[in-house]
């Protein structure tokens, strides 16, 4: 495998094409984070809703790359369902994936395993990590409120 | 001139990157540095090292002739008048934010106008906006051709008696147009305005004569014209540079400092306060010097002749469109390729050894009048070969057949 189709693996591809849980959560149900990323344009709405200490529901809307639009759909797929903290466990996975670390196997990524090529490619971590950084500064004002 | 004969002269070129030699279009971001450049600048630091201005020593008046040797050189380059109308600020950028500040910020008032560009760099852009937000000034746009240039019709509708400050592009960094600066100069002078050129894209790719130009300010970078980073120049006929206060006070730049008041140096030191970025200076000349030799008149034609041989090739590959004018474009090509976002397509040709741009160019005001979030773009500079426009053209060819064949 060339290190392109590395970083392009199908299950990226199909996150892209066929993005899930695109969309936005009703102002009353949710909160809404809007994030960018001012070097590249990328952009990204996730509307999140927490309660119970559990992330109930989370949609998101934006425009960017194969890579970040694809780990959008992967993360909100997820991060949905599962307590706070585990999806916060998540994210910290996921930002030591992007890093290139080792990663312990006692939480199973799933289709999120698909971004570790991404690794090695520095200039694309960034459209990667957008939108976990969205779930982090989402989950940090659900806390707040 | 010969481009392939020139390569010799910039090491870098001569890389593999992914396997694959190394084919240089991000020339709009940064170009490449000359060996005459890098040795200019090493022997500074080697055999002459010193603060200029200053010293009495000998050392001193070698740093200082190499430093006011480059400006004479810049004054040449740009047929400016005289040598104090060459300011050396540290790029574009600051030469821009130098008026911004020391003049429109000082003098704007509610009533007066600013008058730009939607298509303007940001660098040429927000210390406008920012100027118009504090002074309570009105910030204006000229409105744009289909094809995103600027006509003098557009020009005169925008411009009033008002009107105390034209900025606009002299090439634009997206869309590769050149502007008539020499009518918009007539125009604004008509109104009383002062005309300000970002010739960050222009200085590099054409000969400039500012005073046939006649505008009031002319700001280019060194970097983007085979010169050292952290360099540039604002240029500024001196009646008008003398109305401009400067932005940054200390050492180098004071006639005489009482414990209430201080007085300026005379032009163009008054801009210039601190320790200048004399190795730069004297890094920026020697591009001169480079440039020259091979002439601006063929690094011109050399380019267009690039991008026309692109683009024609470009327009066959289906599902790629080219933003901006279709013609008579300088030095660039902005474009996208079917759904591939711009960020895919470039990873895509890095991995065969081509570098160019993706994203929004510092435009997101031209970026949103296109209707697109980002775009590519493979901008060219003397060194680069019709060759390398073909492995560019087979690089975009791969890139639609790679992401054809990941989406199915």
């Amino acid at each position: 495998m060339s290190s392109l189709d590395d970083l392009y693996r199908r299950v990226i591809m199909d996150h892209y094409q066929k993005p899930r849980n695109r969309g936005k959560l009703e102002e009353s149900d949710g909160l809404i984070v809007n994030l960018n990323n001012p070097t590249c344009g990328d952009s990204i709405s996730l509307s999140l809703k927490v309660a119970e200490g559990k992330v109930v529901d989370a949609k998101f809307m934006g425009e960017g790359c194969s890579i970040s639009m694809s780990s959008a759909s992967m993360m909100t797929d997820a991060v949905k369902g599962k307590p706070v903290e585990e999806a916060l466990e998540l994210a910290h996975k996921f930002s030591d994936l992007m890093q290139g670390k080792e990663i312990d196997d006692s939480i199973d990524l799933g289709d999120i395993e698909a971004l570790s090529g991404v690794a090695k490619f520095p200039a694309r971590i960034k459209c990667a990590t957008l939108a976990w950084k969205a779930l982090e500064q989402g989950i940090k004002q659900a806390e707040q409120e | 001139m010969n481009a392939k004969e020139l390569r010799k002269y910039f090491p870098i070129l001569h890389q593999e990157i992914n396997g694959h030699p190394l084919v240089y279009l991000d020339n709009g971001a940064t170009s490449q540095k000359p060996i005459p450049v890098m040795e200019a600048m090493d022997k500074y630091y080697k055999a002459y090292n010193s603060n200029v201005h200053r010293g009495v020593h000998t050392l001193g008046n070698m740093a200082t002739d190499a430093y006011e040797g480059a400006r004479e050189k810049v004054r040449a380059f740009i047929n400016a008048r005289e040598a104090a109308e060459v300011v050396f600020t540290r790029g574009t950028t600051s030469a821009i934010n130098t008026v911004a500040y020391g003049y429109a910020r000082a003098v704007l008032k509610p009533g007066d106008e600013i008058v730009t560009t939607i298509v303007e760099h940001h660098a040429n852009f927000i210390p406008w906006q920012q100027a118009a937000k504090a002074t309570g000034a009105t910030f204006k746009f000229i409105p744009l051709q289909e094809d995103g240039t600027v006509t003098l019709d557009a020009v005169r509708e925008t411009v009033t008696d008002n009107t105390k400050l034209v900025a606009i592009h002299h090439i634009s960094n997206v869309l590769g147009d050149t502007t008539p600066i020499k009518e918009i100069a007539k125009i604004a002078h008509e109104h009383g305005a002062l005309l300000l050129v970002d010739g960050a894209q222009g200085a590099p790719h054409k000969k400039i004569n500012v005073q046939d130009l006649d505008c009031d300010f002319y700001a280019f970078s060194a970097h983007k014209m085979a010169g050292p980073t952290g360099i540039g120049v604002l240029y500024g006929k001196r009646e008008v540079l003398e109305r401009v206060e400067p932005m940054e006070f200390g050492g180098e730049m004071i006639d005489f400092v009482e414990l209430y008041d201080s007085t300026w140096k005379e032009l163009p030191w008054k801009f210039e306060g601190g320790t200048p970025i004399i190795a730069g200076a004297i890094g920026l000349g020697a591009a001169i010097d480079f440039l020259n030799e091979i002439g601006m008149d063929n690094i011109e034609r050399h380019e267009k002749q690039l991008v026309k041989y692109a683009m024609e090739q470009m327009r066959e590959i289906e599902g790629l469109t080219i933003y901006g004018p279709q013609q008579d474009r300088s030095s660039l090509i902005t474009f996208n390729l079917d759904t591939v976002h711009p960020h895919d397509l470039a990873t895509v040709l890095d991995s065969y050894g081509i570098a160019v741009r993706a994203g929004h160019h510092c435009a997101q005001p031209l970026m949103r009048w296109l209707n697109c979030t980002a775009t590519a773009r493979a901008s060219f500079y003397v060194y680069n070969t019709e060759e390398e426009v073909d492995v560019l053209v087979e690089g975009l060819k791969k890139t639609k057949e790679y992401f054809g064949n990941v989406f199915s």
